[in-house]
Parts: C-alpha cells; sequence; structure tokens
C-alpha cells in the first residue's frame, strides 16, 4: 500500500492536504500565543522598575539549581518527586515536540538524529518520557481527587476552587500524551504490518504498548488513527499553548525567567522605587503600592508564574493561626485582578485601589515577614517585598493600625516604641544587682572601644529583657571584649519601622545611628537582637563587620576563652530545644552556631522540633509587631509552645528578645507554667560559664558608689 | 463648609514621665516631649472628614510661640488646607478666657461655618471651647462624638452618656463643638508628610493684627492665677505595690478576690 509511512503533511483530512492544515493550525497556534503572551505583558510594561540584571553568572547558577536542579521540590517528598518527573518529562519531550510539529509541515523532514544505539536511547528516553508523564498525571488527578491535600483547599471566601481547573489541565496534558503515543505506536504498527523496518520503540513505553495493541487492527483503521492522533496532538498542543497563560499552568513558560530574576540579596527589602536615591525621594509623588501598575515588573511576574501549590500558605504562622492572610490568595488575587483588568480580549482598566478591593488591610498587617513563604515556594516567588510595599503604601495614605501610630510616634518622639525616655536607655547596665558584676561603657566620642554591643530597645528598656543584655555584657567582658554600648545616643534600629512601610521615619533612624555608630570610632558590632542584627547587615550601609552573639559564643568556644562548669543535678530533668529566630536563622541561615553552643555545654540534652532550621515557625513576631493587635484564632506563640511540648522538650531555648517575649507570654496563657520554661541563650551561657571571677549570685550586695 | 480647630501643643502624656520640678511650682520641662493635644488631633481628623464629604476648607489654629509651629506643620501634614500661629508677648499667661478672647478675634473677622475644639487639653481645664463659643455668641455643644451634618446649616451631633446611651442634638451653624476622642480614628501624619510640609509658611498675628485689646489678655488680665502646684500626699487608702511586674500583678489579683472585685 504505502511506501514507508507517509507524514501526516502528505496524508489529507478531506479536502485538505496535511501540509496545508497543519501549517495553517501552526501558523494560528503560534499567532494566538504570541498575541496572548503580548497582552499579558502589557501590564509589565507599564509597571515600575525593577534592577534584576545583574550578577548574571550567580543568576544563571541559581538557574541551575532550582529551576534544572528543581532544588526546593523535594521539601515536600512526594509531590516534589512527581514535579521533578513531569518537569523533566517536558523538558525531555520538548525535543521530541519540535520534531513532531514539523512532520505536519513537511513531507521530506527527517530529524538530524543520533545514529545506531544512541539514536535508539534517545528515542527511548522520549518514549519513557511521554510514559512517565502520563503516569504522572494519573497520579496527580489522583491526589486531587481522592487524597485531597490539605493545602490544594480554597476556603470559601477566596471563591469556588481550583480543583475542576486542575484536573482539565492534567487531562489535556495526558491527552497530549496519549495522542503522541498513538501516532508513534499506530506508525509503528503500520509499518511491522506492511515488513517495513519498525521505528524503535522502549519496551514498556506508551507508544510501544499501543504498537503492540494495534498490530491486529487492519491498515487502512491504523491509517486513520495515524491521521487522527496526530490532529488530535496537534490541536491539543496549540490549545494547551494557547490556554496555559490564562492559568497557573503559565508557570511552564515564566518559572525560566521568575527564577532567573529572583531577588539575590536575603534579608534585605527593596528600596521604594529602584534607581530613586535616598535624596531623591522627596520627588516621588506616592510612595508604595496602592494600585496594580505600582507593582515592579518582577512582581507582576511573580503573579503569572505562581503554580497554586500552596506550600507558602502550608508554612505561613499568620495562616496557620487563622489570621487573614494567606500568601497563596495574595498572589492569585492579585494574578486574577490581572486577568481581569488587562484581559487578552478588550481594553485594559486599571487604577482601583488594591487595599479594600482584592486585599484588607488586615490581611497586610498581619504579616511578620518571618520568611517562610519564601524559603519554600519553588518558583522564588517574593513576598515580604510587595507587603512592605503595600504597607508603604497605607502608611503614606495615613492608614495605620492605632496601635503602630502610637508606637511609631513614640519611635518619633523618644527613638524607642516604648516612649521612655532617650536619657534612660543605658539604666539597665546601672541596676543594683548587674552593676557591680560588670562595668559596660557607654562610649562618648572616638576611641572608647574597638566593639560595639548593639542593644537596641526592648533589650534596653523592657524589664525582662534587660537581663538578655546583661548576660550579653559579662560574656563580652568575660571574653576580653573591649566594648561599650551608644546608651542614650542609640535609637531604635528602625529594622520593623521599615518593614511596616515608615520609610522615611526609618531613614531617620538609620542616619542617626549611622552617625553615632562612626562617632565611636568601634571596629565591629555585636548584638543580641536579630533584627537590630538583619538590620545592621542589610538595611545599614558601610559598617564594620556584624555579628549575632550566638556567633561570638561559638567562636569564642571552639577557641576556648569560653568554658563551661560541670553539668548541674537539674539538668536530669531538663530537655532543651533550640527555636531558630527567624531573623537569625532563616533570614541569615545561622542555625549551627546556636546548637554548637549549647552543645558544647555540659549536662545539657537537646531535642529538635519537627519545625527547625529554615523550617522554623515563627514565635509571633517581633519589633512594631508586639504592638499590632491582629484578629486570629491562637497566637503563634502558643503552636510553637506546643511543638517543643511534643518534641519532649520542657526548656525553650532562644536567641532574640522578640521571640522570649512571644513564647514566655504563650507558655502563660496555653497554661504551660510550670511544664515549660524558656532562657535566652545568651543567659544560658552566662550562668554556666566557668569563672574565676565569683558569679552574680555570689556577690553581696553593697551600696553603688555613684 | 469651612471648619477652623482650634489646636494646643501639649507635653505628650504617654512620651513623658511628668514629676514636679525642684521650685514646686511647674511640672519639670527639661526633657519633655511635646505633640498635638489628643483631642485636638481627633478634631481636626473630624474636620477633615466633613470637608471631604462638604467641600470647603479646614484651618488649624493655635495660640503660642514658635516653638508651637510644629503642630500646626502637623496638622497640615494631616491635610489640614491652612494654618495660623495666635503669638504675641501680651499673650503669655493668659487664663482660658484670655485664650478664649485671642481666638475669638481671630474668628471674628473670617467666615468659618464650623468651630472645633478638643473636649480638653491633657495640660488644661476644658475651658476654651466654651468660653469662645460664649464670647462669640455662637451655639456650642460639648463632649461631641458623632457629627452629621445636615441640610438647612444645621448639625446633628451626639453625646454619649451614662450607661454608653447616646443623647442627639441639633445645633445651627454657625457653631462651636469639643470633640471627644475617639470620634474617629485619625489617620498616620508620617515623617514623610511633615518633611513636605516643613517650609510652607504660617502666617503669624499679633495682638495688633488681631485687634486685641492687650489689657484684656495675658498674665496680668488673668482671672485664674494658680496658686499651689504639689503631688498629692500618699493617704492611707493607697497602698503602693512594689516589686516586679509579675509579683505586682498577683498580688492585685489577690487584693481584687479578696475585696470582691473578681470571682
Amino acid at each position: 500500500m504505502f511506501e514507508g509511512v507517509q507524514s501526516p503533511a502528505q496524508a489529507t483530512y478531506g479536502p485538505f492536504s496535511g501540509q496545508i492544515l497543519f501549517s495553517v493550525l501552526m501558523l494560528l497556534g503560534l499567532a494566538c500565543f504570541a498575541y496572548i503572551v503580548m497582552k499579558r505583558m502589557a501590564p509589565l510594561l507599564r509597571a515600575e522598575s525593577d534592577f534584576r540584571f545583574d550578577r548574571p553568572l550567580v543568576r544563571l547558577g541559581r538557574l541551575g539549581r532550582f529551576w534544572l536542579g528543581q532544588w526546593k521540590h523535594p521539601r515536600y517528598r512526594f509531590a516534589g518527586s512527581i514535579h521533578i518527573l513531569i518537569f523533566t518529562g517536558f523538558l525531555v519531550l520538548a525535543t521530541r515536540a519540535f520534531s513532531l510539529l514539523i512532520l505536519g509541515v513537511s513531507g521530506s523532514f527527517v530529524m538530524p538524529g543520533f545514529p545506531g544505539m544512541a539514536g535508539h536511547i534517545y528515542d527511548g528516553i522520549n518514549d519513557y518520557g511521554a510514559t512517565i508523564v502520563f503516569l504522572c498525571m494519573v497520579i496527580a488527578a489522583t491526589r486531587r481527587l481522592v487524597f485531597k491535600p490539605a493545602r490544594y483547599e480554597v476556603p470559601a471566601r477566596y471563591g469556588k476552587g481550583h480543583k475542576a481547573d486542575a484536573i482539565f489541565l492534567l487531562g489535556l496534558i495526558a491527552i497530549l500524551m496519549l495522542a503522541e503515543s498513538v501516532f508513534e505506536g499506530s506508525k509503528a504498527a503500520l509499518q511491522a504490518q506492511q515488513g517495513q523496518p519498525v521505528e524503535f520503540l522502549a519496551v514498556l513505553s506508551l507508544p510501544w504498548m499501543f504498537k503492540n495493541a494495534f498490530l491486529s487492527i487492519s491498515a487502512p483503521a491504523l491509517w486513520d488513527l495515524y491521521r487522527a492522533s496526530y490532529l488530535l496532538d496537534v490541536v491539543t498542543f496549540f490549545f494547551l499553548l494557547c490556554y496555559r497563560p490564562f492559568g497557573i499552568q503559565f508557570h511552564v513558560e515564566t518559572s525560566l525567567f521568575a527564577v532567573y530574576f529572583a531577588k539575590l540579596d536575603r534579608g534585605t527589602v527593596k528600596p521604594v522605587r529602584w534607581g530613586v536615591t535616598d535624596d531623591q525621594l522627596d520627588k516621588v509623588k506616592s510612595f508604595g503600592v496602592k494600585t496594580f501598575q505600582d507593582f515592579t515588573w518582577k512582581h507582576m511576574l511573580d503573579f503569572y508564574s505562581c503554580a497554586d501549590c500552596g506550600r507558602c500558605s502550608d508554612n505561613c504562622p499568620a495562616n496557620a493561626v487563622g489570621r487573614p492572610l494567606s500568601p497563596r490568595f495574595l498572589t492569585i488575587k492579585a494574578r486574577d485582578y490581572a486577568f481581569q483588568h488587562y484581559p487578552v480580549l478588550g481594553s485594559s482598566n486599571n487604577g482601583t485601589p488594591l487595599i479594600g478591593g482584592i486585599y484588607s488591610e488586615d490581611e497586610i498587617w498581619s504579616c511578620t515577614t518571618c520568611g517562610a513563604c519564601e524559603e519554600e515556594c519553588p518558583l522564588l516567588i517574593e513576598y515580604i517585598d510587595k507587603i512592605v510595599d503595600l504597607r508603604r503604601g497605607l502608611v503614606d495614605d495615613g492608614n495605620v493600625p492605632k496601635s503602630i501610630q502610637k508606637a511609631l510616634k513614640a519611635i518619633e518622639s523618644r527613638g524607642n516604641p516604648y516612649g521612655k525616655m532617650e536619657k534612660k536607655r543605658a539604666d539597665w547596665t546601672k541596676t543594683k544587682e548587674f552593676q557591680p558584676t560588670c562595668d559596660v561603657k557607654v562610649l562618648n566620642g572616638s576611641n572608647g572601644a574597638d566593639t560595639l554591643y548593639f542593644v537596641d530597645s526592648i533589650t534596653s528598656f523592657d524589664d525582662r529583657m534587660q537581663s538578655i543584655g546583661q548576660a550579653a555584657a559579662r560574656i563580652l567582658n568575660d571574653v576580653g571584649e573591649n566594648f561599650g554600648i551608644l546608651g542614650p545616643a542609640e535609637k531604635d534600629s528602625g529594622h520593623d519601622v521599615r518593614r511596616f512601610g515608615e520609610e522615611t521615619l526609618f531613614m531617620a533612624l538609620r542616619d542617626h545611628n549611622l552617625e553615632a555608630i562612626k562617632a565611636s570610632g568601634i571596629k565591629r558590632i555585636v548584638t543580641s537582637d536579630p533584627h537590630a542584627y538583619n538590620a545592621l547587615k542589610h538595611d545599614y550601609k558601610d559598617l564594620p563587620p556584624v555579628e549575632h552573639i550566638s556567633q561570638l559564643i561559638a567562636r569564642e568556644v571552639k577557641s576556648g576563652k569560653i568554658k563551661f562548669n560541670p553539668a548541674e543535678a537539674e539538668d536530669n530533668s531538663k530537655v532543651y530545644v533550640y527555636h531558630d529566630p527567624c531573623y537569625l536563622g532563616r533570614h541569615n541561615q545561622v542555625y549551627d552556631d546556636p546548637r554548637e553552643v549549647l552543645d558544647a555545654i555540659p549536662g545539657v540534652k537537646r531535642v529538635e522540633m519537627a519545625r527547625s532550621r529554615d523550617r522554623s515557625f515563627c514565635c509571633g513576631g517581633g519589633g512594631l509587631m508586639l504592638f499590632y493587635e491582629p484578629q486570629e484564632e491562637q497566637r503563634m506563640g502558643v503552636k510553637r509552645v506546643q511543638m517543643a511540648a511534643e518534641a519532649g522538650a520542657n526548656v525553650i531555648v532562644t536567641a532574640c528578645p522578640f521571640c522570649m517575649v512571644n513564647i514566655e507570654d504563650a507558655i502563660k496563657v496555653s497554661g504551660m507554667e510550670g511544664k515549660m520554661t524558656a532562657i535566652d541563650l545568651a543567659e544560658l551561657v552566662d550562668g554556666r560559664l566557668a569563672r574565676a571571677v565569683p558569679s552574680p549570685a555570689e556577690i553581696k550586695e553593697e551600696p553603688v558608689m555613684v | 463648609m469651612d471648619i477652623l480647630v482650634c489646636a494646643k501643643r501639649v507635653p505628650d502624656t504617654s512620651e513623658n514621665e511628668i514629676e514636679l520640678n525642684r521650685a514646686g511650682n511647674d511640672i519639670e520641662r527639661d526633657d519633655l516631649v511635646y505633640s498635638v493635644n489628643e483631642a485636638d488631633n481627633y478634631a481636626v481628623e473630624e474636620a477633615l472628614q466633613i470637608a471631604d464629604r462638604t467641600g470647603g476648607k479646614v484651618t488649624v489654629v493655635t495660640v503660642g510661640s514658635d516653638d508651637d509651629e510644629e503642630i500646626l506643620r502637623r496638622e497640615m501634614a494631616m491635610g489640614a488646607h491652612q494654618s495660623v500661629l495666635l503669638s504675641d508677648d501680651a499673650f503669655t499667661g493668659s487664663d482660658g478666657k484670655g485664650i478664649a478672647t485671642v481666638l475669638k478675634a481671630f474668628v471674628q473677622k473670617r467666615p468659618y461655618d464650623l468651630i472645633l475644639t478638643g473636649v480638653q487639653a491633657e495640660d488644661g481645664a476644658a475651658q476654651v471651647g466654651g468660653m469662645l463659643a460664649a464670647l462669640l455668641d455662637y451655639p456650642f455643644a460639648s463632649l461631641v462624638n458623632s457629627i452629621e451634618v445636615l441640610d438647612g446649616k444645621k448639625l446633628k451631633v451626639c453625646r454619649e452618656i451614662a450607661g454608653g446611651d447616646k443623647e442627639m442634638s441639633e445645633i445651627d451653624l454657625p457653631c462651636v463643638l469639643s470633640i471627644q476622642t475617639g470620634i474617629n480614628e485619625p489617620r498616620y501624619v508620617g515623617m514623610r508628610g511633615i518633611r513636605q510640609v516643613a517650609s510652607v509658611e504660617i502666617p503669624t498675628l499679633g495682638a495688633a493684627d488681631l485687634g486685641v485689646d492687650a489689657g484684656a489678655v495675658g498674665e496680668a488680665a488673668a482671672k485664674v492665677k494658680r496658686a499651689d502646684y504639689f503631688v498629692p500626699a500618699l493617704g492611707k487608702g493607697a497602698e503602693m505595690l512594689a516589686g516586679s511586674s509579675e509579683e505586682i500583678a498577683d498580688k492585685l489579683i489577690e487584693l481584687m478576690k479578696a475585696k470582691g472585685g473578681l470571682n
């Protein structure tokens, strides 16, 4: 009948030749796709600028790790593995797709292939690729329909569920795989029936199975199957291509760019406007994001790139305690807004305010900026910068919750959120119990000391947290550090002022502190407050090296300058667990130093919580978050204390004064007093340090000479 | 509707430790931080909201010195369209009636539909609003916690009375109202807003500009003079609890339980 099997280009479909039919279909499909993408890019062209073209080699490396290497996916083991298979399958099948499509328009095209065994391997990989992708579609659909993982659920207030659309897409991809396999299988069956050399088909792959099933079908029927499956393949391929930009599947195309352009500098906050320096900010008419076009193009790309996997919200502590924030829906709602206001068909209409529209104020204030969402997202979608930008817009409009207003005003007047007098900022060094044990210099002019202990507001003024400062000071003293504090010259680091959107006040605080620090002439900075640590490292510029006290202690334990007393009797009943503060752990990746310190203390038994290190669960937030009155079902701290109890611990060690506030509060609120205690790493080390001088407990009270 | 808000710069009670000075005749003013009186801030916010609804401008005025300009700027940063400083050596030491006299001189030549004052200054006696209304012969409503603009130059105002009940009254314009805190949620004024009005010219008017008789204001004309200033002696009934915050809280709970205040 046929000399070999004709390519679909040479076949006829009713009155049309395959070549004409498929040329038209492909041109239409490509044109459609190009048009849709162009319309999707429209808001990005009107967006704010974003400087993402620097450090190309670093970006390429991350592309390799996070996009090609699917680095974040295994954090959810099963789903991640399925996705890795699908992703690999897609990459593999991309080349086959190209050669398949050409068959429809050119009768004589032969894909430059590999000779012999290499060719077979290449074909085999493609065959198994299609098979595995198909199987993964079945598995994915089963997960959706039968197992229904919680993170895919859509709470009622966010609209209808996404299941139907998900199944539709999975089905389309499955059909594509089937169509392709039927095409290859029917071709092979035809070749076999006609005694021609049969194309290589990998054993037990889908095409192979179809070939064997088709061997007994008549040639004309096979020819129909062959042509029909090709038509289905082309139609499905281009339908998918054009449909993807209408939903989450757009991430297939945008993920490459989203990952390449992803943020490189952890712990930082984007400037108010890229390219506008601080002194030019006066000319900026409006701060922050108020309407959709105030977002940068990269943030809009993020909205398009969300795969709706729900991992962010699954790890969001605000979401877990019932605050009205779900990072996933922050993105999905913005994406839907973009689809609605910048439609493919019709003209764009922007300008409606986002707050009061798709977002509520509480939603935006609920975020503790812990970074759990960003840590999980396989597409490296950014959240904190967007929240900060939205807050900047709220602050610009004067729309700030009353309790936060009060704290901000106090910071403006007195340099601390408590409204306490500046001149009392160093009073914690002069208490009756502490002063005899340790002399803390208040730096005045330069050359007073080598090291600055940056105390920040809570450790300076809060009755409970002052003991962290005192413990840190004694430790610095004991290791022979020539240190001092800025005292009344120190103002709040402004870390959370910035992240709550009050950029101008933050800049005033930063400039004041920078001047004071420079005037002191110190060569390095140490702090026991991770928020201050993050601010000094990332928000401030041109500072000497900054360290957290846990890093210093770890180093001095290794060097031998810090030695510990032998185990104590009470150690028999104590089980310690370390809680990673967000701004020490996740944002700055200091996980090991505090643990090494704990493990060096004799008698201390330590366990780990399931959610530790970069999966640590936020205590409730620090800085200005302590003044916010959230709508929530439970406190984050209470959940965290329960996690500690579940891990078998009865002492929570932390390295952040804000974590301490939240955890100690939570212990009381959850009725666990007596069953759980909390202690700061510096306090614990201070209590166990082997000292030549008498410990504070041994010092008799003497009148302090003023 | 053109609205005038009378504001005062006071020591901020939440950001200061108010203590008697050594001479015993005033509070220690060395380390004080000042801000706009809280109730006046609520009044400005209310004025802005009314002006938004009805059209018109909001003017903020204060009687004081150059130091007091900062609160005028803050309220302009909040959205007030203009501000005026009434300043003259002759005004120093005025009592409530003296201040009201200065304000009346200012208001007389200007057609304000509505005049708002805070119900009481944090260091004041809650009298200027009522006195101003009397001097102007305007109707006056105090402790207002909601305002509705009615047709025909009238307002419907609300005052909270015992038990959380509300008393509604109608009042003709022009009038003076003293505004209760909590009437609204004042918008935040950020440092940026303040910077943007930092160089706006604020007109200053003195006794001559206003046509105020120097003999009617100032210390000499004050009918209320301060006789003494002291911290009250601790009576027997005041038990000062000592200890850490936790210990104090525990003792307090015990005491409240013992006296029947807690079940």
